[in-house]
């Protein structure tokens, strides 16, 4: 088993605070890391850093062992890493196919192959079953403005498997999805990281789904690594405890 | 606008480009003059509305493209060279100049980038005014030649009239193209969401720059064709009101529709010629027209269609949900 993504002591300052104050861990091939901590803690933040959305004031990202600090977003994509956002990214005057499509189409050849090759990149057939996959059948050639907010949350973590990534960071994939839905998504989650091996960090505030689905926890406090560990370890923390999971 | 039917709109297609063919044939020179300049800038705006519309980048300097794809048409020909040379130069020119211009797009955004692309365009009307060596300055360059196209003669208004149209004929089946392909898409997520797209792998910065170098590239189409159909340019019309005209072709047609720029063009073209008849008020109705169209629709007038059109498809799903339901409600 190899190491897939290696963060060491990455810092973020804006002005006069510090975000993210010297983080560093490591995510194993076929790992779900789940990623805690109050709001405020610095999460979303190391999530830019490490996708190049945000240059870090200090540190290094690996990914596979190459350096990746200050590529930009899409050079990492182009790389395997991909992520969804906090906040609902789809595309909504796109049909939930033509969502998929683009966000497959990079990695069809080069620009100019595109241009004259076929309209979909070759591509729908891997849309439709990651449709199928995902149980959005019904909903092909709906735009995607017009989903349930449910809905679109599956395309969009759909989307960010079109790429056949090998790291997929994704920034609270159960915000404001209901019961249903979120088993759904943890299922599908789980299946696709047993069937394609792909690696996962989490990012998630429903206690219930990141313990049942990461097979390890990351939390952290105030810009810092506060513990990591398997999920019961975690939540025996005492300092964990007192920081988050007690309040 | 999927809910007018295919074959509706095929045989629409049809019709539109027939009347295009035939109804000029005895149209007389003037009528076949507006009818040339309708097509000339139609080219023009469709390159706007790639670079505004689809990619979303605001761009107040595509007149100035016009014009240098016009000077390039008059210096070359009128030096004895053909005309698709000079089409080869202004294309290979504008290409190159508004893939420079793009930069600027990639560190300012709406009005920022608008005073950039403003800024581009005066200087280029300066060159064109003040560079006598080159463009003979306020004296502009005459007895521009019209080409031989497959041997034929251009000189009279019809056939001239045809090259146009056949060249706006081509421009829109490649445009059809670029829209369509994976392109297409991609200049939509740069418009829409542009974060989104980099962390999708689409290389904005690239499109960007594309979109500004091929819209660009329209524009000095446009001024190729423009040069023979005038046979006379000066800088004049170049300056900074053509880029306004053009930029009001694209959002009145309808921004980022892809007829938008036709029906724009036709307006800003035609109805100066049918509100003759209101004399010196022609200009102050224009304005009034588009300031309420503007408040009606801030898409414009594809966008009045595609609102009516969406409605009607909304309509048609919530009575086909009311059937399934009653019939829910009705089954034993």
């Amino acid at each position: 088993m190899s190491t897939v993504l290696q963060v060491s002591n990455i810092k973020k300052r804006f002005g006069g605070i510090t975000a993210v104050d010297g983080v560093s861990f490591d995510v194993q091939e076929g790992e779900i890391l789940g990623l805690i901590g109050p709001n405020g803690c610095g999460k979303s933040t190391l999530f830019n850093c490490i996708l190049g959305q945000l240059t870090p004031s200090e540190g290094e990202v690996k990914v596979d062992g190459q350096v990746v600090t200050g590529l930009r977003p899409s050079e990492l994509n182009r790389l395997g890493v991909s992520r969804t956002f906090q906040l609902l990214q789809v595309f909504p005057k796109l049909s939930v196919r033509e969502n998929l499509i683009l966000a497959g189409q990079e990695h069809q050849g080069s620009m100019l192959s595109r241009l004259f090759g076929p309209s979909d990149a070759g591509l729908t057939g891997t849309a439709d079953q990651m449709i199928a996959f995902f149980k959005l059948g019904h909903l092909a050639d709906e735009p995607a403005g017009g989903l349930s907010y449910g809905q679109q949350k599956l395309l969009d973590a759909a989307m960010a498997f079109m790429g056949g990534p090998r790291l997929v960071l994704l920034d609270e994939p159960a915000g404001g999805v209901n019961l249903t839905m979120l088993a759904d998504l943890k299922e599908r989650l789980s299946a696709i990281n047993r069937e394609k091996r792909a690696t996962f960090v989490v990012i998630e505030h429903n206690m219930e789904f990141v313990m049942s689905l990461c097979s390890r926890v990351m939390v952290m406090a105030e810009g810092k690594v506060l513990a990591i560990g398997k999920p019961d370890e975690v939540r025996a923390n005492p300092a964990v405890i007192e920081a988050y999971l007690g309040h | 606008m999927t809910a007018i039917p295919r074959a509706l709109r095929i045989a629409l297609g049809i019709l539109v480009i027939a009347g295009l063919i035939l109804a000029p044939m005895n149209f007389n020179r003037y009528g076949l003059f507006i009818l040339s300049q309708w097509a000339v800038m139609t080219i023009a705006a469709i390159g706007l509305n790639l670079t505004l519309g689809y990619a979303g980048q605001v761009s107040l300097a595509q007149g100035a493209f016009v014009g240098i794809g016009a000077y390039s048409a008059a210096i070359l020909t009128t030096q004895g060279m053909p005309l698709v040379a000079a089409l080869g130069v202004a294309i290979v020119l504008c290409f190159a100049v508004g893939w420079i211009l793009g930069y600027p797009a990639l560190r300012v955004q709406h009005h920022y980038l608008a005073f950039v692309t403003l800024a581009f365009s005066t200087l280029a009307f300066l060159v064109f005014r003040n560079e006598d060596w080159l463009t003979k300055g306020i004296y502009g360059i005459s007895n521009i030649p019209r080409p031989h196209i497959f041997g034929i003669a251009t000189n009279k208004p019809l056939p001239f009239y045809y090259v146009c149209l056949g060249s706006l004929g081509i421009v829109t089946s490649a445009m059809w193209w670029l829209i369509r392909s994976p392109w297409g898409r991609a200049f939509l997520a740069l418009r829409e969401n542009p974060v989104r797209a980099l962390s999708l792998g689409i290389d904005t910065r690239r499109y960007t720059l594309m979109a500004f170098a091929i819209g660009s590239a329209l524009g000095g189409v446009a001024g190729v064709l423009y040069a023979p159909l005038t046979q006379y340019i000066d800088p004049v019309p170049f300056n900074q009101s053509l880029s306004l005209d053009l930029l009001m072709m694209v959002i009145v047609g309808g921004a980022g529709f892809f007829f938008g720029p036709f029906l724009g063009a036709m307006i800003a073209v035609l109805l100066p010629e049918w509100l003759r008849f209101t004399e010196g008020y022609y200009l102050m109705l224009y304005a009034v027209a588009v300031i309420l169209l503007l408040i009606y629709s801030p898409t414009g007038i594809l966008g009045i269609l595609d609102r009516i059109l969406a409605e009607r498809r909304t309509k048609t799903a919530s009575a086909l949900r009311a059937v399934t339901k009653s019939r829910l409600e009705t089954a034993p």
